[in-house]
């Protein structure tokens, strides 16, 4: 047992962060995610990745992963946030492409495996609706069969940045009469379907993350199943596995905790840096103990699946914890902004367009907006108290 | 990065657990409590035959060649069982100064004693007003000829009461709280001048308040350099708290499986509480508390070779992430097993018992996280 790096994995290192270096768009460089940035922002990491054949890391070699080890995966997730480099969307890359190389035929691994791994589609995932959140099971779009197609009729929400999207995955229900886990298929829709509209939704930071998607007598030829008919909640709950295991976000909140020091550094309380005020202190080492924790418990679960274990629902555990100090982190830094919280400045996401320089430093102009977005962490990708639900049946057998 | 155990490790866990399984049952530890020995020297007689008591000192020094990790395997066995032998003073910590500090007579002479199980130690650190300042020292050891006496009082040394020598932290120099002039002397505890009042603890160990009146020492009593001793204390310290996390660990593991457990079998309303969603999502947050317990003490024992900077981070994540663990199982486990929580008889009002305390050795909560603030 040892947490050191081996002389390979550090001559690893030095390859991935000089790459990084070499090859990450100069315009974007410790930029963030904002949901207002154009497309080809969001995807000119990813393009680069794909061409060099590094844009899908965990997945079989056979499919174009890197066959890289847990210890490498983790290397590179931290070598990326040291410059907050914009990833790869989770949509296709995370979510449905383990879906179509695990449950999916070989037409559909050709047909849309490439694209995902290049960026050069986007997806968006369809499966909340206005009734079924945490009981996503009781999903009401339907998809009925007609000759060599599906007709779908229903609406999806919180459909994260579908605006920009290509295709999407939608769980629909095809058998209206089964048990409701046994009746949903997971059905691959192109977004430019007739019948297929989206519709932004403002969020609290000002931003237009997420929509409502209508879907009105859709036609989607019968090949765009995955899997078998029915079968969609057992490839709803692989993908939802797969989705948790990268929610942690380690290496993005140790970036963050870095730059929390950065501004309590700068702040001032007393004429002393805020920082130096140990009631601050304190909660600042405590969010990096935690963090620490959640650190060593995510390459003990990679290490587990390195020895064959798929991302199981020990996955749970990093998705609260992980969110949970995502948000802790987003509150201190609204804390060690103080004052200049309050200013609004267009949000995370400028929905007045306005490029006018913010009041206050520049530091604080996204805090509260950043801190109004991260709430959705603990309430999107199976809430914390569904997690907790997952880890009392599967993991203390209750 | 590897996260792996050893084969040897691997078979170090089974045989222990195979031993606290078969005779450190519940009955038998009670038993062992209320005894006049307060102790079982035939279970510390048996470890020493598996090679338990040798096995983190290098086979130069007469053990079995493993280390922290192993140390950190042992320790969790015993929490597991809530094993009483004073594994942690004899060989994390006195073992830890010998191995760091002690010279080839030193080691010599106590090494050998202490892997055959025939010699054990008590650690003498704690002091009535010192609270958790390894330097905050009233107890003296003044120069005399070649050696020193000592003077002072030394506060809960665990184990005291079962020792046949002390490892004891004593002033030579400097003012109170400095950090130069702290010294460390081991000692036969038939020492003339040496004297204790001896007593039980609520976690079910033995303790003494120790007590020095011109105990005179040879120069050979002193490890390390005269005056020097408080980096070798942090650091003996820091691996016996990683140690301690491991036990931690391994009682917090069996408290929770416990109440999993009573929450399945305890009916009220019809039902086993076990399905009540509100005991459910407590029992989830207690599981996730002893798993990044169980990560920060993997931290810990791994990064205590390294620099001391780093050494003393981790360490203190540890106790203050443990720590905070281990009183949120404690405390829930007794709620969830309502009026048999505070009783005597179910095991794992014990299980709280011991994990209450850990928190006030070497360093609370507190003192943790304010040195961690201090290192940042």
């Amino acid at each position: 047992m040892n947490l050191e790096f081996t002389p390979e994995e550090q001559a690893f290192r030095d390859e991935v962060r000089t790459f990084i270096a070499e090859n990450y768009p100069k315009h974007l460089a410790d930029f963030g995610m904002r949901e207002d940035m154009a497309r080809e922002d969001f995807v000119a990491w990813h393009k680069v990745l794909g061409a060099k054949g590094w844009s899908v890391p965990a997945w079989p070699v056979e499919y174009g992963g890197t066959g890289w080890t847990p210890t490498q995966r983790y290397i590179w997730s931290e070598e990326n946030a040291r410059v907050n480099a914009l990833m790869p969307l989770p949509f296709g890359v995370s979510m449905v492409g383990p879906v179509i190389y695990t449950f999916g035929n070989e037409e559909q691994k050709a047909r849309h495996l490439p694209g995902i791994r290049s960026g050069e589609v986007w997806w968006c995932q369809g499966y909340s609706e206005p009734g079924a959140g945490s009981d996503l099971a009781s999903l009401k779009t339907t998809a009925v069969r007609d000759g060599d197609h599906y007709v779908i009729n229903g609406q999806k929400t919180w459909t994260t940045l579908a605006q920009h999207a290509d295709w999407g995955f939608f769980l629909c229900r095809t058998d209206p009469t089964a048990k409701a886990q046994e009746g949903i298929s997971f059905i691959l829709v192109d977004m430019k379907t007739p019948g297929v509209e989206v519709k932004p939704i403002k969020l609290l930071d000002g931003g237009y993350e997420v929509n409502e998607t209508w879907l009105t007598d859709v036609r989607v030829p019968v090949e765009n199943l995955v899997g078998v008919e029915n079968k969609g909640w057992t490839y709803a709950k692989f993908l939802l596995a797969h989705e948790r295991s990268g929610i942690a976000g380690v290496a993005r909140s140790k970036r963050g905790v870095e730059k929390l020091r950065e501004i309590a550094t700068h702040e001032t309380l007393d004429g002393a840096p805020l920082i130096k005020d140990f009631d601050f202190a304190k909660k600042v080492s405590q969010l990096e103990i935690d963090l620490a924790a959640l650190e060593i418990t995510e390459l003990r679960t990679l290490a587990g699946e390195q020895a064959g274990k798929g991302p199981g629902p020990e996955s749970s555990i990093l998705k609260i914890k992980g969110t949970e100090i995502q948000q802790r982190l987003t509150e201190l830094t609204l804390e060690a902004v103080g004052t200049y919280s309050a200013p609004y400045m267009g949000g995370v996401s400028n929905d007045n367009g306005s490029n006018e320089h913010p009041v206050g430093p520049d530091y604080a102009a996204h805090a509260a907006a950043t801190y109004f977005n991260m709430r959705k962490t603990s309430i999107y990708g199976g809430s914390n108290e569904i997690q907790r639900n997952i880890i009392t049946k599967m993991i203390l057998g209750l | 990065m590897d996260f792996n155990f050893t084969e040897e490790q691997g078979m170090v866990r089974d045989g222990l657990s195979r031993l606290v399984r078969e005779q450190y049952g519940f009955e038998e530890r009670r038993k062992a409590i209320a005894s006049a020995a307060g102790w079982r020297p035939e279970v510390w007689a048996q470890l020493a035959e598996l090679g338990i008591l040798g096995m983190p000192f290098s086979e130069a020094d007469g053990g079995f060649g493993g280390g922290a990790v192993d140390a950190m395997v042992i320790m969790e066995e015993f929490g597991k069982g809530l094993v009483i032998e004073p594994f942690l003073p004899t060989v994390v910590c006195a073992g830890g100064f010998l191995k760091h500090g002690g010279t080839a007579a030193q080691k010599e002479e106590h090494i050998g004693a202490i892997v055959s199980g025939s010699a054990v130690f008590a650690f003498a650190y704690a002091e009535p007003k010192g609270r958790y300042d390894y330097a905050d020292l009233e107890t003296t050891a003044k120069k005399d000829g070649s050696g020193y006496v000592l003077n002072g009082h030394k506060a809960v040394v665990i184990g005291a009461p079962w020792a046949s020598h002390l490892v004891v932290t004593a002033r030579t120099g400097g003012e109170r709280r400095d950090r130069s002039g702290v010294s460390v002397f081991v000692l036969a505890k038939d020492t003339p001048g040496v004297t204790t009042r001896d007593y039980v603890t609520v976690d079910g160990r033995r303790a003494s308040e120790v007590f020095f009146e011109n105990a005179a020492v040879g120069a050979d009593a002193l490890i390390g350099a005269e005056g020097e001793g408080l980096a070798l204390i942090e650091m003996v310290t820091d691996e016996a708290i990683a140690a301690l996390c491991a036990e931690a660990c391994g009682a917090m593991k069996v408290a929770h499986a416990m109440t999993v457990e009573y929450s399945r079998q305890r009916k009220q309303f019809g039902v086993p509480i076990g399905s009540f969603q509100v005991l459910q999502h407590r029992m989830v947050d207690m599981y996730t508390a002893y798993e990044t317990a169980v990560s920060l003490t993997y931290l810990a024992t791994l990064r205590l070779g390294s620099d001391e900077r780093t050494r003393k981070q981790a360490v203190s994540a540890a106790k203050v992430g443990v720590g905070q663990s281990a009183r949120l199982i404690g405390q829930e486990a007794v709620q969830i097993h309502g009026g048999n929580g505070v009783t005597d008889e179910y095991a794992i009002g014990h299980y709280f018992k011991r994990l209450t305390i850990f928190d006030s050795e070497f360093g609370n909560v507190d003192h943790h996280l304010k040195r961690h603030v201090a290192l940042a």
